[in-house]
């Protein structure tokens, strides 16, 4: 082979090779908050897999929980001049200027799962995120009409104190049960989100409320503050799911496994999956020049036990909760 | 200086005695008990069971302090074993699970002994250090994620009974007893307080101070452990983000009450205990009042305030120095 055939058999075989790669899409950069939490990281997971389902190349940076690292990797993105870039921002104040470099380099930036102070709305294209004040009202709404007229003492385990999601969860359901005269929250304390300290303050509800037994529904912030409060019910020879009904919030994998034991009634899913809607809208955008609208809101659905549980589970539980 | 009846423990117990009058009153049925599946089941017991984690903490924190030390690692180190005995116990037999998770705290109180000890960094540096790295450990064990396990015999060891007294409640009575045995029924304690007192003298004297501090800190990482693994085995979970968090300033609060000096030079594993039982009971007080969780902390340190002000000796004298005070002025 003379150095012009071996010189023309690789430009071809380049052209070949670089022709469907050009064809495939979009390069979206993503900078993710870190592993903080299992839904973190069920998010990751699902980005991921949302994105190969489109034929996207998404990067993923970890920022550790560290807003320099976010800004690094948002400028790396910019410099390797990628079409979008995804954003889960760790804090909400201090993305001006990284986010202008991005307005210049005419990169649109979508939020996700959280939003920015005010001041920075014009230098993003769209937020997708989840209305926790709605997830709230979507629990209300189930418990309140699987109730029915019967009275009902409902007590409450609250995320942290002070944690945003935690004031609108709670706004939300007390919004919802508010128009039912017979739906009471008797009993309201902080459980933190996490499952031990879930499990310890039931204990305390169970033995102030005569054993238990004055108690209808048990309401959660988030689902491991349930599966605490579940064993707590047990232990204390309750029938969570029958004597008690339980509703809560973030549709984990162990609340699937609770409710197809029939311990768990109704979870609202806070989804992970923000970067589905995010790549659609960066898709017509660049297709079509649609602007999507400021703020899209995922959706907040309801499982119960007619869902089969065990099923979501098994779907579930390999995404990294 | 004793073991068991301690001279000094008067305003502790009185303590005691308060807030549990207290907590009678804002829930009438506290001192309710009953058996539930074989086990005593009463908000008295609930105080004991999550009292456990930071009782059999400050086991080994008042020993740390006893020598002028402290341990910042201890919440950090009940990750890492909850960590490894979730992550073990599905698939290998009690035996081995205790031994993994214990082992751990083991190397990780040698480690700090070390850095104290033989390498002599401020204690609160060197355990600063754990404090942090540990829950990225037990992080990286757990993959972030909450590792649960089904295994029987773990579970046990947080919900089960013996003679209607939960597990965890009878581990950490046969810790504080093994514990005063060992230090009280030698002269180790006499030692390990001479080490606080005055290291330099005491080394002088031919005590040795660095196998002693070493030890402290090995005692304290493996009562930590076993904590670990009564957390874990209680939610039938590992949850390395918030296993154990901030306990460590709960174990130093509970040894404080106990009456023990920061400043090192004498102890006391009956008071330290105690006082880790009141702080829980007045958790427990909180979560049954009904308050508006808001409160919770104010409640806490309004408490832990007049505690400490009732141990203090000056402030039983100042109305004393008041009066001193305004005859002088006159």
């Amino acid at each position: 082979m003379t150095p012009k055939a071996l010189f023309a058999a690789t430009a071809t075989a380049a052209l070949l090779l670089a022709l469907p790669a050009k064809a495939a899409d979009l390069t979206i950069g993503f900078s993710q908050i870190g592993s903080e939490s299992g839904w973190r990281a069920a998010e990751t997971s699902v980005s991921k897999q949302e994105a190969t389902k489109r034929k996207v190349n998404l990067k993923i940076a970890d920022a550790q929980q560290k807003q320099e690292n976010q800004i690094k990797a948002i400028r790396s993105f910019i410099a390797q001049n990628v079409d979008a870039i995804f954003l889960a921002p760790v804090v909400s104040t201090g993305w001006d200027s990284v986010l202008k470099e991005a307005k210049e380099a005419k990169i649109p930036v979508v939020l996700l799962d959280r939003d920015i102070d005010p001041s920075g709305k014009e230098l993003y294209l769209t937020a997708v995120t989840s209305d926790s004040v709605h997830e709230g009202e979507v629990a209300g709404d189930w418990l309140a009409k699987t109730v029915g007229n019967k009275a009902c003492s409902i007590v409450e385990l609250q995320g942290t104190v002070g944690a945003s999601v935690a004031a609108n969860r709670k706004k939300g359901f007390d919004t919802a049960i508010a128009k039912h005269a017979n739906l009471k929250v008797v009993r309201s304390q902080t459980g933190d989100f996490t499952r031990a300290k879930g499990k310890e303050v039931m204990e305390s509800f169970i033995k102030a409320e005569g054993g238990g037994k004055s108690i209808c529904a048990v309401y959660a912030h988030n689902d491991d503050m349930m599966v605490g409060a579940i064993q707590a019910m047990k232990e204390a020879g309750l029938k969570p799911g029958k004597d008690i009904l339980t509703v809560s919030i973030d549709a984990v994998p162990d609340i699937f496994k609770a409710m197809a034991a029939g311990e768990a009634n109704a979870t609202v899913e806070l989804t992970p999956n923000m970067a589905g809607p995010a790549l659609d809208a960066i898709a017509a955008f660049k297709d079509k020049g649609t602007v999507p609208p400021k703020w899209i809101q995922t959706e907040s659905k309801l499982y119960t036990a007619a869902d089969d549980p065990q099923k979501i589970y098994d779907s579930k539980k390999g995404l990294g909760y | 200086m004793t073991a068991l009846l301690p001279r000094r423990g008067l305003a502790q117990i009185l303590a005691l005695i308060v807030i549990l009058a207290v907590d009678r009153v804002v829930s009438p049925q506290f001192f309710d008990l009953r058996l539930q599946d074989g086990r005593l089941f009463g908000s008295l017991i609930d105080v004991l069971n999550r009292g456990t984690p930071v009782a059999l903490l400050s086991l080994g924190m008042v020993l740390v302090i006893a020598t002028r030390g402290i341990d910042l690692s201890v919440g950090a180190i009940m990750a890492i074993s909850g960590a490894i005995a979730a992550s073990l116990a599905d698939s290998h037999g009690l035996p081995v699970v205790l031994a993994a998770a214990l082992g751990a705290g083991l190397v990780c109180g040698l480690w700090n002994g070390f850095l104290v000890a033989v390498l002599g960094m401020q204690p609160i540096v060197a355990t600063l250090i754990l404090m942090v790295a540990g829950r990225g450990i037990a992080q990286l064990i757990t993959e972030g994620r909450i590792v649960t396990f089904s295994s029987p015999d773990l579970v046990w060891l947080g919900n089960g009974a013996i003679l209607g007294l939960p597990v965890p409640v009878a581990i950490a009575l046969g810790m504080l007893i093994l514990t005063g045995a060992v230090v009280r029924g030698s002269a180790l304690g006499l030692l390990i307080e001479a080490t606080g007192g005055n290291a330099r003298a005491s080394e002088l004297a031919g005590v040795g101070t660095r196998a002693m501090i070493l030890s402290v800190y090995v005692w304290c990482g493996v009562c930590a452990a076993l904590a670990g693994v009564i957390a874990a085995a209680d939610i039938m979970g590992a949850d390395a983000n918030n296993a154990g968090l901030w306990l460590e300033l709960d174990a130093i609060l509970a040894v404080v009450i106990g009456g023990t000096s920061l400043f090192g030079g004498r102890f006391s594993l009956v008071l330290a205990v105690l006082g880790a039982l009141i702080i829980q009971t007045m958790n427990t007080g909180i979560l049954l009042s009904g308050y508006p969780p808001e409160f919770n902390l104010l409640v806490k340190a309004v408490v832990v305030l007049a505690v400490l002000l009732l141990q203090s000796p000056k402030f039983s004298g100042l109305a004393g120095i008041a009066a001193r005070l305004r005859r002088t002025k006159a």
